[in-house]
């Protein structure tokens, strides 16, 4: 084993879980433009779609295909209910009341899963064999290429829908100026509700593609969303490039750091990393620093 | 005027009331067990036991013609809320004893309370810290770590495996584990080449494998209780690590196996007796209890009694024994209870001395391999 293979090992680690970094932290990223909030409701829309593929898989009786569909189905539902819910109704919202809100209503949906299915973990069966592949000297699951696949498809429709759509143009609108939106005519309200929409249905695939690997329990969603607002906040809460690279470069400091110095950092590097970032570059790593937006 | 005369008689009369009936009085037990909380694993089936012998003690006519009553409290893994509650139940439920706390770290908070009132404590977690040095009212149930980790090294010393690799989770469990291990190692000629940790809430473990396979390590401990363990096997199946894998006492049970999938075969875990109560030999003495034990609580709940839902059963059957034996005054149990002479039970054949309040030897383990997502004794 020589140290050349043990670095490719150890890249490969760390990219595959990036991109799952990056997916979440998108989900963060694209509430943000829309609406100014962070979400931090965002890592329990991971669990729900690993956990609702787990009742509809196996508890159900689904096949594969349609238990995740329904699943990613009903995290979105479950993500605008959220909205209408709990942001809609604030009367006069200011940043710190709605980052509350988010908090307490990460805390609930954890607490109602954990009654409805109980503490114990789950695992999922993988989407296309458990053989690893051997690249390059090191090796990856078959689980590995999908969680890449769906990160890149993601990506790129997200990017299609913000450049291409009149929906997406519209959010970007909002996000630009909210005032100045509604004056042309477009729906703020609406633009949040689909924000959230959109991120808890990212946030649920990201949960489904991953359970195969991590396996899934009530309580995944607070480590998962804390990384991907980290990997939000290093992409400069953009939706875009920005974003995936914070989560990529997350997941290779997270896996080198474990692998040459000690596993005993790993959480630790996430979170220098992300003071760091804070008090340095609050406009995150990849964007020129720009004036303040809102 | 005339009110308050009825309601003085009505006072008396229920006073002299209780009085009568303090022939029939409840034997009050306290238990405090985390069933709720990150430890609830722990405490639920706890609970569930606790609660099942208490009953089945009753409907066979209670302790010398008394019934038990069981006072349990949710600590919720909470060292503070053990604490508020241990007092509680001795200044206010009036309990002759207690049984719990589920966690090393709660037992631990609790031990000067009951000491203090004098107060029999039958803790259900494993830390050797509780019962050494020996504290005159507290015993213990749960197997210590000690004894999982010498049944492992004793394996390895047989099979001539000197060089290992150690992989613990970064929680009490993990390292205190991994204490054991370090400490324990040199008396079986072992060395440790590898010592690493990983997060509870980990998800990937390839890092650290990765540069385990390429040291010197023979074989590869790791301790952790689930999902992280999984993930490990998972990982090391994924890395093609070719070294023999041993687990904790703390994934010993179905669970596991159905989380590592495929990657769970051919791993070596020390464990209790219970998950194979079927396969002992028919001279093992705790076999009877064991199956009886299984049977019952699976009976109750609809899943196969653990070690952990073992630890609150063996704490209630050794204190019924010792009430049978004498008085229920709290001194009279903690006396009893230290004469406690090979009680076999679900964790283990129980022997108390008053020098020795955790009671068993390293034979409260067997080491299995998992084979066809089953258990399998190795000789």
């Amino acid at each position: 084993m020589d140290l050349l293979q043990q670095l490719t090992q150890y890249a490969f680690s760390g990219l595959s879980t990036g991109a799952i970094y990056a997916l979440i932290g998108l989900g963060f990223a694209i509430i943000y433009n829309a609406t100014g909030i962070i979400n931090f409701a965002q890592g329990e829309f991971v669990m729900l779609g690993g956990m609702l593929t787990y009742f509809f898989q196996t508890v159900v009786k689904f096949p594969a295909v349609p238990a995740m569909l329904l699943a990613v189905m009903t995290a979105t539902a479950l993500g605008a209910a959220f909205e209408r819910l709990t942001i809609r109704p604030l009367k006069r919202p200011t940043p710190l009341s709605l980052v509350i809100i988010t908090i307490g209503g990460s805390i609930f949906i954890r607490g109602i899963s954990m009654l409805i299915w109980g503490k114990d973990t789950h695992s999922l069966p993988p989407f296309s064999g458990s053989e690893p592949l051997t690249l390059a000297g090191a090796t990856i699951m078959p689980q590995h290429l999908w969680i890449f696949g769906i990160t890149l498809m993601v990506i790129a429709a997200n990017k299609f829908f913000f450049y291409f759509t009149i929906s997406g143009k519209a959010m970007r609108a909002c996000s630009f100026n909210r005032t100045a939106a509604s004056l042309v005519g477009i729906d703020v309200r609406k633009m949040v509700l689909l924000s959230f929409a959109i991120s808890s249905a990212m946030g649920a695939m990201a949960g489904i593609i991953i359970a195969p690997l991590t396996m899934t329990s009530y309580d995944v969603g607070v480590m998962l969303g804390l990384k991907g607002f980290c990997a939000a906040i290093i992409g400069g809460m953009s939706s875009g490039f920005g974003t995936v690279l914070g989560g990529l470069l997350l997941g290779l400091l997270e896996s080198f750091g474990a692998g040459l110095i000690s596993s005993g950092y790993k959480d630790a590097i996430a979170f220098i990393i992300l003071l760091l970032i804070l008090f340095i570059r609050p406009q995150g790593l990849f964007s020129k620093a720009q004036t303040e937006r809102v | 005027m005339k009110r308050s005369i009825i309601t003085c008689s009505m006072f008396l009369l229920t006073l002299s009331w209780s009085a009568l009936c303090s022939a029939g009085q409840p034997i009050k037990i306290g238990a405090l067990f985390s069933v709720t909380g990150p430890p609830s694993f722990l405490g639920e089936p706890e609970r569930n036991a606790a609660q099942m012998v208490a009953d089945s003690i009753n409907k066979a006519g209670g302790i010398k013609g008394r019934p038990l009553q069981l006072i349990t409290y949710d600590t919720q893994g909470d060292a503070t809320k053990a604490v508020q509650l241990a007092n509680k139940l001795i200044k206010d439920d009036k309990v002759v004893a207690i049984i719990g706390p589920s966690t090393t770290g709660e037992t631990m908070a609790v031990m000067p309370v009951v000491e203090k009132a004098g107060i029999p404590l039958i803790s259900c977690s494993a830390g050797r810290k509780i019962t050494d040095p020996v504290n005159k009212w507290v015993f213990k149930t749960a197997q210590n770590d000690s004894l999982a980790v010498a049944k492992i090294y004793e394996y390895l010393q047989k099979k001539k495996l000197s060089k290992v690799a150690l992989l613990t989770v970064s929680d009490g469990f993990g390292s205190s584990g991994r204490e054991q291990l370090k400490a324990q190692a040199a008396a079986f000629g072992i060395q440790v080449v590898y010592d690493e940790t990983y997060g509870p809430k980990d998800t990937d473990m390839t890092a650290q494998l990765t540069k385990i396979r390429g040291t010197q390590a023979q074989t590869l401990i790791c301790w952790g209780t689930n999902p992280g363990p999984a993930v490990v096997a998972r990982n090391a199946k994924q890395l093609g690590l070719k070294m023999p894998l041993f687990m904790s006492h703390g994934v010993s049970s179905k669970k596991f196996i159905d989380l590592a999938g495929d990657a769970a075969e051919g791993i070596f875990i020390p464990s209790g007796k219970v998950i194979v109560a079927d396969v002992l030999p028919a001279s093992d003495h705790q076999k009877k209890w064991l199956i009886s034990f299984v049977k019952e609580y699976q009976k109750l709940y609809k899943v196969e009694g653990d070690h952990f839902a073992g630890h609150a059963w063996d704490a209630m059957m050794i204190l019924k024994a010792a009430l049978e034996k004498g008085d229920d005054t709290p001194a009279a149990i903690a006396a009893n209870l230290e004469k406690t002479r090979e009680f076999h039970g679900i964790g283990g054949s129980f022997t108390y001395s008053a020098s020795d309040h955790a009671g068993l030897t390293k034979d409260a383990f067997v080491l299995v391999e998992i084979k066809n997502k089953d258990w399998v004794l190795v000789k």
